[in-house]
């Protein structure tokens, strides 16, 4: 049987590889990508863990399903920013959108 | 090395092979099918960790919906990300040594916790016998979530009409 390191070390594995891409990518599109890997990674996370310390109620499940549904709202509404500056600034690069830096 | 043991590490050695492609391919419909790739090897960990329904949920909210707006967000802005050189910025050597750190540290963290190595323990029974049922109930009754989950919901209503705003092309 797999014990519960295992699934912490790849949900770790799969956190680090999202934040990398969240800090090195100067797209707008794959940094909201790289943060997907990263809600994943929690929610690998959450699911271990019910299953290995608390499997006899579902909370670890419910919260998954709660991030879930975050994620759902953060990249549509990511996504319509994105395509919304494309088309004032014809960009999507990350370090040219700065209209609210001074 | 019994047999779960080797399907999981096949299943999370192509996750992670799937999601390093994501954030280092050039072309970024390659990052978003690679993504597909990555969810759907986390949707197999949920299914091994006996939650059919998150691993249904994942497929269906994730893979066909998520990942799908993705792809349409990438041809939609497709003249923009038509240069094919370097898609880092400035500070990607600064990104690659912390996010190796922070694995590290976590693993280090995590090792020196005495539940590190808990064996699988036998699924609770009354979590075996209508799980999904008792998932359902669990969201919705006043003792569980459902002020989370109404929440939820509110939340994604104000983000269905928060994007057709911001996306709304007012010419």
């Amino acid at each position: 049987m797999v014990p519960l390191s295992w699934y912490l070390i790849f949900s770790a594995a799969l956190f680090c590889i999202g934040l990398y891409g969240v800090l090195a990518r100067k797209n707008a599109i794959a940094i909201l990508l790289s943060i997907e890997l990263m809600l994943n990674a929690v929610n690998v996370n959450l699911v271990a863990f019910w299953r290995y310390r608390y499997s006899e109620a579902l909370n670890g499940q419910a919260f998954a399903v709660m991030v879930f549904a975050v994620a759902a709202a953060e990249v549509a509404v990511g996504l319509a920013l994105i395509i919304s500056i494309y088309r004032r600034r014809n960009t999507v690069v990350a370090d040219d959108i700065d209209m609210m830096k001074w | 090395m019994t047999i779960e043991k080797i399907i999981f590490l096949v299943i999370a050695a192509i996750s992670l092979g799937a999601a390093l492609m994501v954030v280092t391919s050039r072309k970024l419909i390659h990052s978003a099918l690679w993504l597909i790739l990555t969810l759907f090897g986390v949707a197999v960990v949920y299914g091994i960790l006996d939650a059919g329904f998150l691993a249904v949920a994942q497929v269906v909210i994730y893979i066909g919906a998520i990942a799908i707006l993705f792809i349409f967000a990438v041809m939609l802005t497709r003249r923009a990300n038509q240069d094919t050189g370097s898609q880092n910025n400035q500070y990607w050597w600064v990104a690659a040594p912390l996010s190796a750190l922070l694995f590290g540290g976590l693993v280090w963290m995590m090792g020196s916790w005495q539940g590190y190595s808990t064996e699988l323990p036998k699924l609770a029974l009354e979590a075996k016998s209508g799980m999904l049922k008792q998932l359902g109930q669990l969201l919705v009754s006043p003792d569980g979530y459902v002020l989370p989950f109404e929440l939820a919901s509110v939340l994604l209503v104000a983000a269905l009409i928060g994007a057709i705003w911001v996306a709304w092309d007012r010419k």
